[in-house]
């Protein structure tokens, strides 16, 4: 076994891996959320309360506004996760009507980060009254007023149907790629058709060519069990939704490329799809664990995953409704990565012929 | 003499510092049936994915069938048939999915095509299996099957590496009446194997050793060269001056 390096980096490596992963990367708490504040009544105790966000470890006030109209752009950079509105005379309010009200605006196309972050918010405007109960004697109330954005329900299916659907399309599309042009390699026929007039470049093409349509295919159902089952919206262009679809399955067919000419068997290919990619895709995609939450190397290490990139799109699209000019960013690096994977792989398919 | 099919000069390749095939010059003239000898590890593979037009040489020069192996592959490709020492057909089609799927990849047309493989089928007597998956056939009938798609489009010349992998003596000899039906029908055949009893059946032959070729005559006078019983003696005292390990 002392000389089997690979089953003892399995057996000792995984489970370092695994506990400093669970314990550190993954948690379920939100620490440094960005969120923006909309102060139009600029009084001491809005103020104050803005004072004991910046305060607390939860929260990082990114900036505040002028118009509760920039909330949603804020939003749709996608840095931004909670804004929080104080109304105009909120101190005069509280003073002489001794009650206000606050009103708290979570980015709900990740339904459990929003729950977690009003809950936060929520709390620390509910500490602030206390103190202020302490102080005088009269009953103060201030009123929190939460609104669910883009997903008000708090649907659990708006957050895991486009996590299913990373999952499911990679999986697919990397794996049916990778084992089937090994398979050639392993039987023999690939050197077969090698030999034979077969310009090498439309060979790989058509075999990759049926994946592509069988995993828009796939894509397809997904979409329409969504929609009709699940009441997932498409609120974006289902056109828009379709093409980078495509181009996704593409990416994800070119890193079954590249997988293809490193491993030699359909174990490895499947190993490597299967395990390699599976685990990592599940933890840095953002769908179970936010990767806000992670670690700085894990979140750099994140931005490697195509996963990471077509998932902030499908949300993009599906849940938040945006248009192509909010996503052209996950369009540039994916068709990026494509073209570096292709790269790679022609470069050393071409290698391995000479 | 026929026309000369296979001419190498000096045809060499390096990988690094390793020099796989060290200068092999040879003829291989048409209808002649080659053997290319050689332990594992001599260089046999390399050699021949040269002239296949598979792997460019490092230097050296080679003809096959008229073209050059630097920068006429493509028509190289043509004018060849292949079949490996691993099963070369898709198992998981039928007999004549196969050899429909081979005679299109190298250009016939419908009509060649039902011809040729009515022709094929009778030959070989699988009038029963025209639609039995190839998985299901015996190892024998793979490789008389393979070799058999593998002349379909009348190459001029066919690569055989190691065909006879595995078989039982009676298929061999089966599958050696193809191959002189083949050369007969005008077409070159070059063939690698470990079978000294085969190498017998070659019109001449070359035994590779560390990359070089040792030795290349017709096997009666390579015997009568090392006064040796057999092509057996001759290959073993020739493979023994092997400085290289096999792979």
């Amino acid at each position: 076994m002392l000389r089997d390096r690979k089953t003892l980096l399995i057996l000792f490596g995984l489970p370092v891996i695994q506990i400093l992963l669970f314990g550190f990367a993954l948690t379920n708490e939100i620490k440094n959320s960005k969120i923006v504040i909309c102060d139009y009544s600029k009084d001491d105790y809005s103020r104050m309360i803005i004072d004991k966000f910046s305060a607390n470890g939860n929260f990082v006030i990114k900036e505040s506004l002028l118009n509760h109209l920039q909330i949603e752009s804020s939003f749709k950079k996608g840095d931004v996760k909670l804004a929080v509105v104080f109304p105009a005379n909120f101190g005069n309010d509280l003073l002489h009507l001794n009650q206000a009200h606050v009103q708290i605006i979570a980015d709900a196309s990740d339904p459990n980060t929003a729950n977690i972050l009003t809950a936060y918010a929520t709390n620390i405007i509910m500490d602030y009254q206390k103190t202020l109960y302490e102080n005088l004697n009269l009953p103060y109330h201030i009123g929190t007023e939460s609104r669910m954005l883009y997903n008000p329900g708090l649907k659990g299916a708006i957050n895991f149907v486009p996590g299913v659907m990373v999952l499911i399309l990679m999986l697919i599309s990397v794996m049916m790629t990778s084992v089937s042009i090994v398979r050639e390699k392993e039987y023999g026929t690939m050197e077969i058709l090698l030999v034979s007039p077969v310009n090498p470049f439309l060979l790989i093409v058509s075999k990759v060519i049926p994946y592509l349509f069988l995993s828009l295919i796939n894509f397809t159902v997904i979409v329409l069990l969504s929609v009709t089952l699940l009441g997932v919206p498409v609120n974006g262009s289902l056109l828009l939704l379709f093409g980078v679809s495509v181009l996704f399955i593409i990416t994800a067919l070119s890193l079954g490329l590249l997988i293809s000419n490193i491993v030699e068997t359909q174990q490895e290919a499947i190993l490597i799809s299967l395990i390699g990619l599976m685990v990592p895709v599940t933890i840095f995609t953002g769908f179970i664990f936010p990767i806000e939450n992670m670690p700085d190397a894990l979140q750099y290490f994140s931005n490697i995953l195509p996963s990471k990139w077509y998932y902030i799109f499908i949300k993009s699209i599906m849940i938040k409704g945006l248009d192509i000019s909010s996503v052209w960013r996950e369009i540039l690096i994916l068709t990026g990565m494509t073209c570096l994977f292709l790269f790679i792989s022609f470069k050393k398919f071409k290698n391995r012929l000479l | 003499m026929n026309e000369v099919v296979i001419k190498t000069d000096k045809l060499t390749k390096r990988f690094g510092d390793f020099t796989a095939v060290d200068n092999i010059t040879f003829d291989v003239s048409q209808s002649e049936i080659f053997g290319f000898l050689g332990a594992n590890g001599a260089g046999k593979t390399t050699a021949m994915r040269m002239l296949c037009g598979l792997s460019t040489p490092t230097s050296g020069d080679a003809i096959i069938a008229g073209f050059d192996v630097y920068n006429q592959t493509e028509n190289i490709k043509k004018n060849i048939g292949y079949m490996s020492q691993k099963f070369s057909l898709y198992e998981d089609l039928t007999v004549i999915e196969n050899i429909h799927l081979f005679g299109g990849i190298y250009g016939l047309d419908n009509y060649q095509l039902k011809n040729k493989t009515d022709e094929l089928i009778e030959k070989l007597g699988l009038q029963g299996e025209r639609n039995k998956l190839v998985a299901s056939l015996p190892l024998g009938w793979k490789q008389k099957l393979a070799f058999s798609v593998a002349i379909l489009h009348q190459p001029k010349i066919v690569f055989l590496d190691e065909p006879t992998g595995g078989v039982d003596p009676i298929t061999r000899r089966q599958f050696w009446k193809l191959i002189y039906d083949a050369a007969n029908q005008g077409i070159t055949i070059f063939v690698t194997t470990h079978y000294m009893d085969e190498a017998e059946y070659c019109n001449r032959v070359s035994i590779m050793v560390d990359g070089k070729i040792e030795a290349l005559d017709t096997p009666v006078k390579l015997k009568q060269m090392f006064s040796a019983k057999s092509m057996d003696d001759v290959f073993l005292r020739l493979a023994r001056k092997a400085q290289r390990t096999s792979d």
